[in-house]
């Protein structure tokens, strides 16, 4: 049987969700480009704090920032060469961060102990936590939380439930898919490391159902271990952390809560295999897989080093092939949209999507018709007709009642919505200001 | 770059789904063609004429209101046409076409444009209309003809039509609705002509079948959803099982069903989405509601009908129950007192 959540939709389902580009394109590795940026921020929480100067020689895997806080991790180079230039430079999130460029000498001349096979058997769960940080690892989803913050939960929050997202329900997307099939291996390791870490007696691996291939994969490669894989309805937003819990335990993480009170860690795929490599091989999280895709000459699933430009990224693939409406890092959905190539591959870029004018729509917006499709759809269990009106008003304090900050701004709404109404991007908007009238009044 | 120029930056979602208002109006105009064609087969070409003429004036009064309100004129997503169609089928056969244009004209105008236009009408535009006709002109409101089998064919005048009820021979039945003759003891037409529409009526409520047909179409293709119509037709047989003239009887219920103005209320009025609950549970609520209210009316009323005046008024309920009925929130906690 197919696990599910409530809610939810089915996103270009006319275009097979936009994956049929990728999905049988095996993995290929990008040779790493001539100069790379690495910025400070590619993670939720503190930025990294830089430990070298312009001019230094640096090594691949070499620390080049130190984590600053609890919340935060370090980043390390993704080739050898030298230190050019720290400076602000543009990132994905549209402010520019600082960033440290380096320029690739081509040597790969790695750092001791770089892809060195170690024996972890031995080590106890805080050696291994603290290894995480140090490896620079963050959920590799798009939502780059650290991820050993994630895997230290208080004494009195006993996990039960450790899942490995792999339900890559983002149309277009295909990254996950490859990996399962390609670093299956990799993925069930980092799972039963982290199995040890927390304690937990067998782990989940959940799969949406369109991914046939890949969970016979992996179900065979989890033959006599404590892992189970679960299929998923296709439905978007399957991946979503919190919709994946109740698709999988029937738990539901609480209003304002983390999955880790309802006893559930998620990680994503990617993260599993970072985990492995960066506590096995002795590899920092320095690649990932990126799915390039839409109007791009060659749809690819790719191994980029962290730093890449997307400029270098897209002519690695043969350029666009018409004029491009939008570029968005991530999926169509939930992605952020880009003004500009010259930002940085980071550890949280699952897809580099190009739009031309056929899927990069900008219908005009009509009256809300009350049809409730919206309300249907909502995975969060939210009226978006009713919120949207009262941002729209200004009036934030009654949004609020509506539980608008419990949305999770999958775009489910919008994008099913007959009238074209902008609801998820008016849900932002009142969050962010929520969230402003809340500091304003702490600060009092 | 080759073809990097000029990108456009908006927040996600960054694509859309093909739905729109037009494809809504028109499903439901779809679902609405096996009744209106049942209707033209037993009463007439006329009536096409009079559901044609409610169509183009409510088209053409919703142009001139948002011309005078200076708004964008929408006339293209077809609400405007399926209000019409709409207010056609619940006109007699007979009526003469200035009571079409006029209805039309109050449905768009007053109940829909001045509240605010698409979405924004508190109470469904047709019935309103139907309402303030059927207050303004009772009797041209009430004056049913005689269905008579394929007189889609020559009748095109309504005198003809109603005098044809003396030369209608074997296929004619009377000018009474099956719940006028109920409700007066006369002689009731069968309960299966009653289903398939060989009954006198408003155009559009004569044949249950394909009113049942066009809701099925309207369920699976998502537009409505279940709730209303299977709670509102539920209640009203299950209070006219215990409570009908016959109590007990399931004939009667068959004809309190298939009989008056409840399929056509039930599944193409009462589900309007403006006027209509937005949480399914909500829906249910309004479903018994309209259920109980067309119950009252036709069992306790002095007319047979009700099915208007109960969804009207349960209309008015709608924001009182859109505020005391939410959907169930994910991870809801309890509130810490």
């Amino acid at each position: 049987m197919n696990l599910s959540f409530k809610g939810g939709i089915h996103p270009l389902s006319s275009i097979h969700h936009g994956k049929y580009l990728t999905e049988k394109a095996a993995l290929e590795v990008m040779p790493a480009p001539k100069v790379l940026s690495f910025p400070i921020s590619q993670h939720i929480g503190a930025p990294a704090k830089p430990i070298v100067e312009v001019g230094d020689r640096v090594l691949m895997g070499q620390k080049i920032a130190e984590a600053a806080a609890f919340v935060s991790v370090p980043v390390h180079s993704s080739v050898s060469g030298t230190v050019t230039e720290i400076a602000q430079k543009s990132h994905i999130l549209g402010r520019p961060v600082l960033s440290i460029v380096v320029e690739n000498d081509f040597k790969d001349e790695k750092v001791p102990g770089f892809g060195e096979t170690r024996d972890i058997s031995k080590l106890d769960k805080k050696e291994l936590v603290g290894m995480i940080q140090e490896g620079g690892i963050v959920g590799m989803g798009g939502a780059t939380f650290p991820t050993h913050v994630k895997l230290s939960p208080p004494d009195d929050k006993p996990i039960d439930y450790l899942i490995v997202n792999a339900a890559e329900c983002e149309p277009f997307l295909t990254a996950d898919h490859r990996a399962l099939l390609e670093k299956t291996d990799d993925i069930v390791k980092g799972l039963q490391v982290v199995m040890k870490i927390l304690g937990v007696q067998r782990g989940i691996i959940g799969i949406e159902n369109n991914k046939k291939d890949a969970i016979a994969k992996v179900r065979t490669a989890v033959k006599g271990l404590p892992i189970t894989v679960k299929t998923l309805r296709v439905k978007y937003p399957q991946g979503g952390e919190k919709q994946l819990i109740q698709a999988i335990t029937k738990r539901e993480v609480p209003s304002g809560g983390l999955p880790m009170d309802i006893g559930a860690v998620v990680l994503n795929t990617s993260t599993c295999i970072a985990i492995y490599q960066a506590l096995v091989k002795q590899i920092p999280l320095i690649e990932r897989i990126v799915t390039v895709t839409g109007i791009v000459k060659k749809p690819s699933n790719l191994i980029v080093r962290v730093g890449t430009s997307f400029e270098d990224v897209c002519e690695y693939v043969g350029g666009f092939t018409e004029h491009v409406e939008k570029l968005i890092t991530g999926g169509p959905m939930m992605g952020i949209a880009q003004y500009s190539l010259d930002v940085s591959v980071i550890k949280g870029t699952s897809g580099i999507l190009a739009l031309g004018k056929e899927l990069a729509v900008f219908p005009p917006q009509v009256n809300c018709i009350r049809c409730t499709r919206c309300v249907q759809a909502c995975p969060a269990g939210l009226l978006p007709l009713t919120m949207n009106q009262h941002i729209l008003r200004a009036d934030y304090e009654t949004a609020e009642k509506y539980h608008v900050m419990d949305c999770i701004e999958c775009g489910a709404c919008s994008y099913i919505c007959p009238s074209n109404r902008y609801l998820t991007q008016s849900f932002k908007l009142g969050k962010m200001q929520i969230l402003k009238q809340r500091k304003a009044q702490s600060a009092k | 770059m080759e073809y990097f120029d000029k990108v456009k930056v908006t927040a996600a979602p960054h694509v859309r789904s093909t739905n729109s208002v037009t494809g809504v109006m028109t499903s439901v105009m779809i679902a609405l063609i096996p009744a209106l064609a049942v209707g033209v087969y037993y009463f007439g070409l006329y009536s096409l004429i009079v559901v044609l003429v409610c169509m183009l004036s409510a088209m053409a009064f919703e142009a001139l209101a948002q011309v005078l309100l200076k708004r964008k004129i929408s006339i293209l997503d077809m609400s405007a046409a399926l209000t019409g169609m709409l207010l056609g089928m619940n006109l007699p056969p007979t009526v003469p076409l200035w009571l079409p244009v006029i209805g039309a004209g109050f449905a768009v105008v007053i109940v829909k444009q001045l509240f605010g236009g698409l979405g924004q009408n508190f109470m469904n535009p047709a019935l309103g209309a139907r309402a303030f006709l059927l207050a303004s002109w009772p009797a041209l409101m009430t004056k049913f003809s005689p269905a008579i089998a394929g007189s889609w064919r020559s009748i095109l005048v309504p005198d003809a039509l109603t005098s044809a009820s003396v030369s209608g021979g074997a296929d004619a039945v009377s000018g009474a609705t099956p719940l006028q003759a109920l409700a007066a003891g006369s002689n009731l037409p069968g309960l299966w002509n009653t289903f398939i529409g060989n009954v006198s009526g408003v155009i559009g409520e004569a044949s249950a079948a394909a009113l049942l047909l066009g809701g099925v179409y309207l369920i699976i293709r998502k537009i409505i959803t279940w709730h209303v119509p299977v709670t509102y037709i539920g209640t009203v047989a299950i209070l006219t099982f215990f409570l009908g003239k016959n109590s007990f009887d399931l004939m009667t219920v068959g004809y309190h069903v298939f009989g008056g103005g409840l399929m056509l209320g039930a599944i193409f009025m009462a589900t309007d989405y403006s006027s209509s609950p937005i949480d399914s549970k909500a829906k249910v609520v309004y479903g018994i509601g309209c259920g109980i209210l067309t119950a009252v009316f036709r069992l306790f009323g002095p007319t047979a009908e009700g099915v208007s005046y109960a969804i009207l008024i349960m209309n008015l309920v709608v924001p009182l129950l859109d505020k005391a009925i939410t959907p169930k929130l994910y991870g809801e906690v309890k509130v810490k007192s």
